[in-house]
C-alpha cells in the first residue's frame, strides 16, 4: 500500500448498513460491529430483530434491575423484548432462519471471496465454534457482510478465493466496508459505492478479488 | 392416577448410569437444568455422551461436569469454554461440532420419528467435508475426523444428510409444571428445552414452580407431560414470576 487513505469509521459503517434496512424487515446481527446498526435505525423504520436462541423483537440491553436470568440474546448477554415480540424453541428459531423468513442477516467476516464465499467462524488452530452461522448464511434471503476492508496487518479481506474454512459458499449478497459498498450480482461482486474521499483506485487497490465497478452514485456523508 | 412428581432428585437420577448419551436443554445458564446436572455429579457418574448446544462460560452446570472429567464427547455448537477445548486438544474429550439450527432439528427429528433429514446449512464446509477433528491423540496429529455427510441436491442447492438424535435420557428445566409433566417455559429460557425433552428415552424435567392440573390452560402448555417421564423440583427457584414491566 503506497497511499494511505481514511475510511469510515465503525459507527460509520453500522450507521450506512442501517440506512438499507426497509420497514418491515426480519434482521439478525451478528455480533462485533452489527450490534451497532439498531442504533441508528430510523424510528419510523420498524425492524423486528431476530435472536437464534429464539427472540423475534429483541430490544435493547436492560439497565441492571431489569435484567432477567430467562431473557438473553444468542450471545448469552441479559436483553429486552419490543413491544410485540415473540418467543419460539430453537427449532423454530431456526425454521425461521433456512425457511428464508429473515430478510437479512449481517455478519462480520474473515474473508469474502469473489464469488460471494464466506469465511467467518473458524480461525484453524484456534478454538472452533460455530454456532448459528452456518444456518444463517444458508437460510437468510440477504447476507449483508460487514467487515473492515484489510485485516490488521493491511491485507485484503476480499479475495479471489478464502483461505480460511467457509461458513458458506456463494451466500453473500452485499459487503459493507470502511471503504466502500459491494453487491453480489450473478456470482460476482459490483462496486456500488466508494466512502466520502475514497476513490475507486484506492478501493481496487486493497482489494483481492475481480469486480466489476457500476457506482451509480458517490456515497452519501454518513 | 398419573404423578410423575418425584420427592427426591438423587434417588430419581439413580437410574442414569455412567456412559449413557445425555441430551440437555439450556443456551449458556439460561434455562438449564442445574439441579439434574448436579445431581449426576454428586452421584459421580461420567462418560457421558453429552449433546447440548453450548458449554456455558463457567464451571457450573454442564461446565462443572465437564471441569470434573465426566463428559467422553459433546454434541454442541458453541462450546466456548476455554478448560473444554485444553480437554479436546489434548484429547480427552470428543467434539462433534454442529450448527446450531442442525442440532435444534435433529433433536426435533429424533423425538419425532424422522430418522434424517437434508439440510443446506453446512453444505461445502468442513463440519460435513471429513475434515473436522472429532478425536485429537495428542499434538499434532489428528486421529478422528467426523464423518463426512452425504450430500444430495435441491432446486440446485447442495444439502447434507443429518441424523435424527435420539438420547438414554434427557435433562431440561421449565418454569411451571404440572404432576403429568406439562411444562411451560419462560421467555428465553425455553431454546433447546422442549426439543432436548422429546429426544430422550426417558426424560427429566426439573420446573421451578409446580403447578395443579388444569392450572396450566391446555392452550398455554408448551411440552405436553407425553414428552416427559420425571418431574423434579429445581433447587433454584431464583427468577421473578413474568410480569410485563418485568421485561418489555
Amino acid at each position: 500500500m503506497t497511499t494511505t487513505v481514511r475510511g469510515l469509521t465503525r459507527e460509520e459503517m453500522a450507521k450506512r448498513l442501517a440506512r438499507d434496512l426497509h420497514d418491515g424487515y426480519v434482521v439478525n446481527l451478528g455480533v462485533g460491529i452489527p450490534l451497532l446498526v439498531p442504533q441508528f435505525i430510523p424510528d419510523d423504520v420498524e425492524v423486528i430483530l431476530h435472536a437464534e436462541n429464539g427472540i423475534l423483537g429483541l430490544g435493547p440491553a436492560p439497565v441492571p434491575e431489569l435484567q432477567d436470568p430467562d431473557l438473553t440474546d444468542a450471545g448469552k448477554q441479559p436483553a429486552t423484548l419490543t413491544s410485540g415480540a415473540a418467543i419460539v424453541d430453537s427449532a423454530t428459531s431456526f425454521a425461521i432462519v433456512r425457511g428464508g423468513h429473515l430478510d437479512v442477516t449481517v455478519l462480520g467476516a474473515l474473508q469474502v471471496s469473489g464469488d460471494g464465499d464466506l469465511a467467518n467462524w473458524y480461525v484453524p488452530g484456534k478454538n472452533p465454534a460455530v454456532g448459528g452461522a452456518m444456518d444463517l448464511v444458508a437460510g437468510a434471503r440477504e447476507v449483508w457482510v460487514v467487515m473492515e476492508h484489510v485485516d490488521k496487518r493491511g491485507r485484503p479481506k476480499i479475495v479471489e478465493r478464502c483461505t480460511f474454512p467457509l461458513t458458506g459458499k456463494r451466500v453473500v449478497t452485499r459487503v459493507y466496508t470502511d471503504l466502500a459498498v459491494f453487491h453480489s450480482e450473478g456470482g460476482r461482486l459490483r462496486l456500488k459505492e466508494c466512502a466520502p474521499g475514497v476513490s475507486p483506485g484506492a478501493v481496487r487497490e486493497r482489494t483481492a478479488a475481480g469486480y466489476a465497478e457500476d457506482l451509480e452514485s458517490g456515497m452519501l456523508p454518513v | 392416577m398419573i404423578d410423575k412428581l418425584r420427592a427426591d432428585v438423587m434417588s430419581t437420577l439413580e437410574a442414569v448410569p455412567s456412559g449413557a448419551t445425555l441430551a440437555v436443554g439450556g443456551f449458556g445458564s439460561s434455562g438449564r437444568p442445574d439441579t439434574l446436572l448436579d445431581a449426576l455429579c454428586d452421584l459421580g457418574r461420567g462418560d457421558f455422551h453429552l449433546i447440548v448446544n453450548n458449554v456455558g462460560d463457567d464451571f457450573t452446570g454442564v461446565g462443572r461436569m465437564l471441569a470434573e472429567g465426566r463428559i467422553r464427547r459433546l454434541t454442541a455448537s458453541f462450546p466456548v469454554l476455554p478448560e473444554f477445548y485444553d480437554e479436546y486438544f489434548a484429547g480427552k474429550v470428543e467434539l462433534e461440532l454442529i450448527p446450531q439450527g442442525t442440532l435444534a432439528e435433529r433433536l426435533r427429528a429424533g423425538g419425532s420419528g424422522i430418522a434424517a433429514f437434508f439440510t443446506p446449512s453446512g453444505a461445502g464446509t468442513m463440519l460435513a467435508d471429513g475434515t473436522f477433528p472429532l478425536r485429537y491423540t495428542g499434538d499434532p496429529v489428528m486421529a478422528e475426523c467426523m464423518p463426512v455427510r452425504e450430500t444430495r441436491e435441491f432446486g440446485g442447492r447442495e444439502h447434507v444428510l443429518e441424523y435424527g438424535i435420539v438420547a438414554d435420557f434427557a435433562l431440561v428445566k421449565a418454569f411451571q409444571g404440572d404432576r403429568r409433566g406439562n411444562l411451560r417455559f419462560r421467555l428465553s429460557a425455553r431454546n433447546f428445552n422442549p426439543l432436548a425433552a422429546m429426544a430422550g428415552r426417558r426424560t427429566f424435567a426439573e420446573i421451578q414452580r409446580l403447578v395443579e392440573v388444569d392450572e396450566l390452560h391446555p392452550d398455554d402448555i408448551h411440552l405436553p407431560g407425553v414428552f416427559v417421564d420425571d418431574v423434579l423440583l429445581a433447587s433454584d427457584n431464583s427468577p421473578k414470576q413474568p410480569t410485563i414491566a418485568g421485561f418489555l
